[in-house]
């Protein structure tokens, strides 16, 4: 305490000093919207120390004659894709519409997806390749040398000593300037100053916040970057996906109404920019929904609205059915595609497994986030589509674009059950097949 | 993850899988690593076992009209939880036969893949009682499992009667193993049943 008391000047002098170039280095480029490049840097060099660590753990495992775990990311199993009517229509021995051996074809088609589906593996984090230093994503720990264990806790020490105060200080700033100066601007009187006022506050602020987690963004086709009067959507995995997307363009963004901080924060924002919070009773109420959406859109002096028609967080390898909701509003569609870099760092937001804040904390105490984002050319609906064939179009582009599975599995099904209506589905398609063979006995 | 307890798994699993422990059978050590990592995803309790739920968790499997029977066939009779020895001896009838050749077992007993146990698994599908007999009745519940409400009660009658008259030799109205086997003989079993991992 003594020493405290007569070396205080020097304490603050140091701090100053080690805050002063961040802040200079950080928040002066987020406000002004330029970059350094110091974080490409940085983003190599993680990369080149990534591959040393791997390389030497395949090289610990070969020299104890084992093998590493190597996680496949195509499928475990090799899956035939035949089809019912072509498996169970072979030729065979007897007549009639019924075949013993017809069991076969469930039979194996139930193992193999008891062995590997294709729905469950999108509800958790992507098993990654090279190991990146973080021991959340390692199977193979036994395989650790000595050195590497130095490098490991090295590495732990920057992340939760250096980067997590820093990256959290950055955070709050971030969010606190957001929440005050959108305030400031709410006070004016509705006209152009105000909107213009109101984008750069929000640009500025939600620049700060995605330095405050080390994202590293490359945008693509920018030319295609949504417009007024109408919607965005965009494949979801994670909460950061607002924040890459609004710190590079103004959106509209639509949601629930929460109490609280976030309801709070959710206040203040709307006071300058025109978002759309649904109270929990009215998102239930599809028509009134779609009917506020449709006003927004028809207003061309609002910004475009930002939806993630998935309706949930899925872990980035796939996209998950498009709920239709946002494609029967008469408007352009702007689709954009967002793919994370997996090596470092893991953005999917597991919501079963971890709370929100305890997601956060995983981000900043990770290495970066880094992702490229696809501005997509905007789509119409065209004559004689509904609204599900233009969704999953609009969701076939964007898993071509971001090099994503594209499934027509629903995303819901991490919480529900499947609908019985798939099942009837296939019992109809052997039903068919029975009957077929009855009729033409012996073509089938 | 428990990766040391692969290796006791392995260690077990030997005898089952007819797997001798040389520098070729990196591929039967690779496929039991991964089964264990599925396992250990299905298993949402992590109490180290299954339960029918955890299998129903699975779209692909719950939209399968016999998705049920094949669920129970992971659970011994009157049992509720399977553990990863029982999943693996269930999933080890459809290893494909010809990964028998690369191991050369010793023992005398038949291995869980071969074409007559992969056979044996089928026929249970059928024999909801374990009576180790395909009655009328039972052949109708599976039947009607597999096409759902799309076929009449008359129509589905008559084949399971065609079925259990050109099936039984005997004459008990019932489907012995025996009889199934016969049945089956022209069928291509082992391709039908098994289930190849990609390396």
């Amino acid at each position: 305490a003594n020493c405290l008391a007569r070396y205080w000047p020097c304490y603050v002098m140091l701090t100053g000093c080690s805050v002063t170039p961040l802040l200079v280095f950080i928040i002066v480029p987020a406000i002004l919207g330029v970059s350094f490049g110091i974080r490409r840097i940085y983003m190599k060099t993680l990369l080149k120390i990534f591959e040393w660590a791997t390389l030497r753990m395949e090289r610990g495992a070969k020299e104890r004659n084992q093998q590493l775990y190597k996680p496949c990311s195509n499928g475990i199993i090799a899956k035939e894709p035949v089809s019912l009517e072509q498996e169970i229509q072979e030729p065979r021995g007897g007549g009639g519409e019924f075949d013993m051996s017809d069991i076969l074809y469930f039979c194996r088609r139930g193992v193999e997806s008891i062995v590997d589906d294709e729905v469950t593996k999108r509800f958790t984090a992507e098993e990654l390749e090279s190991w990146n230093l973080l021991t959340r994503s390692n199977y193979n720990l036994h395989h650790i040398s000595a050195r590497l264990t130095v490098l490991w806790g090295l590495g732990v020490l920057i992340r939760y000593g250096f980067l997590l105060p820093l990256r959290v200080t950055l955070a709050v700033t971030g969010v606190g300037l957001l929440v005050v100066l959108t305030s400031i601007v709410g006070w004016l009187p509705n006209s152009r100053m105000k909107k213009y006022l109101s984008e750069k506050v929000n640009l500025m602020c939600y620049r700060i916040c995605v330095r405050a987690l080390t994202a590293i963004i490359t945008y693509h086709d920018s030319d295609n970057k949504p417009k007024n009067g109408g919607i965005c959507v965009a494949n979801h995995t994670s909460p950061i996906d607002v924040l890459i997307l609004a710190s590079d363009g103004c959106y509209s963004m639509v949601g629930q109404a929460h109490g609280g901080l976030m309801g709070f924060i959710q206040k203040t924002l709307v006071k300058a920019c025109p978002h759309i919070w649904f109270e929990r009773s009215e998102v239930k109420d599809r028509h009134l929904v779609a009917k506020r959406l449709s006003d927004h859109v028809a207003d061309k002096t609002k910004l475009p609205i930002l939806i993630f028609p998935e309706g949930t967080c899925i872990n980035n390898t796939s996209v998950m059915m498009f709920k239709k909701g946002s494609f029967e509003i008469d408007c352009t569609i702007y689709p954009v595609a967002i793919k994370y870099d997996p090596r470092f760092g893991n953005a999917f937001w597991n919501s079963s497994k971890f709370r929100m804040v305890t997601y956060l904390l995983h981000m900043m105490s990770s290495w970066a986030v880094v992702c490229s984002v696809w501005y997509l050319p905007p789509m119409k609906r065209e004559e004689g589509e509904d609204a599900v064939q233009f969704a999953n179009r609009v969701k076939s582009a964007i898993a071509r674009k971001g090099g994503l599975v594209d499934l027509l599995w629903d995303g819901g099904l991490k919480r529900s059950k499947v609908k019985e209506v798939f099942k009837e589905e296939q019992q109809k398609l052997y039903s068919k097949v029975l009957v077929s063979r009855q009729e033409d006995p012996e073509h089938s | 993850m428990g990766l040391p307890l692969v290796e006791s798994a392995l260690q077990w699993n030997s005898g089952i899988l007819n797997a001798n422990r040389d520098p070729k059978n990196d591929d039967v050590e690779f496929q039991i690593t991964r089964l264990y990592s599925r396992f250990h995803s299905l298993d949402k309790g992590e109490n180290g076992a299954l339960s029918r739920e955890d299998f129903q968790r699975i779209p692909e499997l719950a939209i399968n009209p016999l998705g049920d029977r094949i669920i129970n066939a992971f659970f011994p009779e009157g049992e509720d939880q399977v553990n990863f020895r029982g999943f693996m001896r269930t999933l080890a009838h459809f290893r494909p036969v010809e990964d028998n050749e690369k191991s050369k077992g010793h023992d005398a007993s038949e291995p869980l893949n071969s074409r007559n146990n992969k056979l044996l698994f089928a026929f249970r599908l059928y024999d909801l009682d374990r009576d180790d007999k395909i009655s009328r009745d039972e052949l109708l519940q599976v039947l009607r499992m597999m096409v759902g409400v799309n076929i009449s009660d008359e129509q589905l009658g008559s084949i399971a009667d065609r079925t259990i008259q050109e099936a039984d030799t005997n004459g008990d109205m019932s489907i012995s193993f025996s009889e199934f086997i016969k049945v089956l003989e022209k069928v291509d079993v082992e391709q039908k049943m098994s289930i190849r991992f990609l390396h």
